[in-house]
């Protein structure tokens, strides 16, 4: 008797246990990757075609000018002193300076994180919350009306480049209705309506693909469920359909849609670049842009970086959710 | 018996090709529709120079004119032609498209068979595939271009790296469960080895869902282009490319919407044909794929 009475406690002890282990081991997966990511930003200098320093500095720069560049990026030393400096420097959080400004990269890479940060997640927002409605309404009204419209959107999307979703939206909702601002960003601290009134129309531009890939496998996964032979139970039983649909249904979908958000998460990161260039939001994506066209390798460089890890650890976040939203997943 | 086989049998060899096309169309109305509209688009982009004035030519008298029987698409800043430019647009984006299609394709074959069939190396290029993976192409793409001197090629390259690793992972999966089958383990076993195994039974496999990434990468490739182009980091301004034309529209765009919308329309519909050609394809090649989605 005693000893039953313990079983249960017992196996959720030795459960959180395997949790536990899992995560690490998740966790532990996600340095190999890093650490490829860096190595790989770090050649990619070095084995650049041509004189990568002369490019940076110009068509028409001097001799000494290209020296100062190859100096300062360190060119000039052997490549293995080099790689093991850059590394303790990135161990230590250090990710180098700018070319042109001088400025410690991490400094110009915080001063520019919260438009970006805000315009992902009031994307994640928007299209989380638009579209696994639109997905699960699909599903439920199969080969319907709202069914065929739901799916020639879901198609339109992965067409329509990010750009052209956002000049469209402009033309509209700016320029023609004048119902909202054409473009720039107000932070937070300025007021929360013109902090949200800015991020509108770039959330839903940045999140036309996303949405379209979202309410495509919502629908996917919900069909799939909805052939199970527990809802035709729940179904006969008597209860209501919205009960089906939410409680039993999207429920039991919810793993591959999780899994979407995640990878979509992906698409956001690149699409920010765009996106804060059509609506002059001062970002990391208009800092990487703005790198770009002068060349300011450290910056694209630290960049990369950080978008990677955000990447990584996106995917780790999904990875692990996975157990919880899934008892019988197990790694 | 007979009869009833001959009864089928008639029809179908002489059936007349206008109803052999109808029937396909009616089976694959996705690839179909998709093909046709490519056909179209290529045929614009390859009859450009025939089809249009000069692209290049600037006559600031006719600057930011809407679309008109003149100039059926405006004209921008500069007094170019919009119909001119975006036609010649089609040409950088289908290049780029089909070249990085077939370039990351090969690459990706090849890269793929070697993780399947050798376990040691297997682990080392998966680990770097999944640090490419990391990092969205886009800035991958941009990191490579702050290095070098602009061009097409640089470009092509730049879009073809972050690509390469999705096929790795497709011919690699599909290398890995045609070894698990018995039948290789007969082929084997009746003296079927190396190069012949290879071209006999693996080979063949990957071809379906190979084609299908291969338009994907294609359709991506096109938009990668375009958002480099726009950004400033891609094809130089004196090609004009969906990207770059769009680009330079971006300052006059609330007096002439159409530098934008037009080019932006050309790209999405091409987009668009590509994909369906890939979804039908993929529902036609890749039954086991299809039901996923």
């Amino acid at each position: 008797m005693a000893l039953r009475a313990m079983g249960p406690s017992l196996s959720r002890l030795r459960e959180r246990e395997i949790m536990t282990a899992y995560i690490l081991r998740r966790l532990l997966a996600t340095v190999p990757v890093m650490a490829v990511v860096a190595v790989f930003v770090f050649f990619l200098l070095r084995i650049a075609p041509g004189d990568p320093a002369a490019i940076i500095a110009g068509e028409d720069a001097t001799a000494e000018a290209i020296n100062a560049v190859r100096a300062k990026l360190g060119l000039d030393r052997p490549v293995l002193e080099q790689f093991a400096l850059w590394l303790w420097r990135l161990a230590q959080g250090d990710l180098g300076d700018s070319i042109f400004s001088n400025l410690p990269v991490t400094r110009l890479i915080a001063q520019r994180l919260e438009p970006t940060v805000a315009l992902t997640l009031s994307t994640l927002f928007v299209a989380v919350a638009l579209a696994i409605p639109v997905g699960v309404i699909a599903a439920w009204q199969v080969r319907k009306l709202a069914d065929r419209l739901v799916m020639i959107f879901a198609v339109l999307g992965f067409a329509v480049p990010g750009f052209l979703a956002a000049y469209v939206l402009i033309y509209i909702f700016a320029v023609q209705l004048q119902w909202l601002p054409v473009q720039g960003y107000r932070p937070i601290a300025e007021g929360l309506w013109p902090f949200i009134e800015g991020l509108i129309l770039p959330s839903i531009a940045l999140g036309v693909t996303y949405m379209a890939l979202i309410a495509r496998i919502t629908r996917a996964s919900m069909l799939e469920v909805l052939s199970q032979d527990y809802i035709r139970t729940a179904n006969s039983k008597g209860l209501a359909t919205r009960r089906v649909l939410l409680l039993h249904a999207l429920k039991n979908a919810a793993v591959p849609i999780v899994t979407v958000i995640g990878i979509g998460i992906a698409l956001l990161i690149s699409g920010v670049v765009i996106t804060e260039t059509v609506f002059n939001i001062p970002g990391l994506g208009r800092l990487t842009v703005d790198a770009v066209l002068k060349r300011d390798y450290p910056i694209v460089q630290g960049l990369i970086l950080v978008f990677a890890a955000a990447k990584v650890l996106v995917n780790l976040v999904i990875d692990i959710s996975y157990a919880f939203l899934d008892p019988r997943i197990r790694y | 018996m007979v009869a009833i086989t001959d009864d089928t049998a008639t029809p179908r060899t002489e059936a007349p090709a206008a109803t052999r096309w109808a029937t396909a169309i009616r089976r694959n109305p996705t690839i179909a529709a998709g093909a046709v509209l490519l056909a179209i688009l290529v045929s614009l982009a390859i009859l450009a120079p025939w089809l249009t004035a000069d692209p290049l030519k600037q006559a600031t008298i006719n600057r930011l004119r809407p679309p008109s029987e003149r100039f059926w698409f405006g004209t921008d800043q500069f007094g170019r032609d919009i119909f001119a430019r975006t036609l010649h647009g089609a040409r950088v984006s289908l290049i780029v498209g089909l070249t990085v299609a077939a370039i990351s394709s090969v690459i990706g074959l090849a890269l793929g068979i070697v993780c399947g069939y050798f376990r040691r190396i297997d682990g080392i290029v998966m680990r770097v595939m999944d640090g490419i993976m990391a990092i969205p192409s886009i800035l991958l793409a941009i990191a490579l271009i702050t290095l070098t001197r602009p061009g097409l090629a640089v470009v092509i390259i730049a879009i073809v790296i972050p690509e390469v690793p999705r096929v790795v992972r497709v011919v690699r999966s599909v290398v890995l469960s045609i070894r698990a089958q018995p039948y290789i383990d007969s082929a084997i076993a009746g003296g079927t080895r190396g190069f012949k195994l290879l071209a006999r039974h693996v080979l063949p496999n990957t071809l379906a869902p190979l084609i299908v990434q291969a338009t994907y990468i294609c359709a991506a490739g096109m938009l990668i282009e375009a958002a480099l182009s726009f950004l400033g980091a891609g094809v130089p301004p004196e090609i004009p490319s969906w990207g770059n034309i769009i680009a330079q529209g971006r300052s006059f765009f609330q007096i002439a919407p159409w530098t934008i919308l037009i080019p932006g329309a050309f790209l999405a519909l091409t987009v668009l044909a590509v994909n369906l050609m890939g979804d039908g394809l993929r529902d036609r090649l890749d039954p086991r794929l299809a039901r996923r989605m």
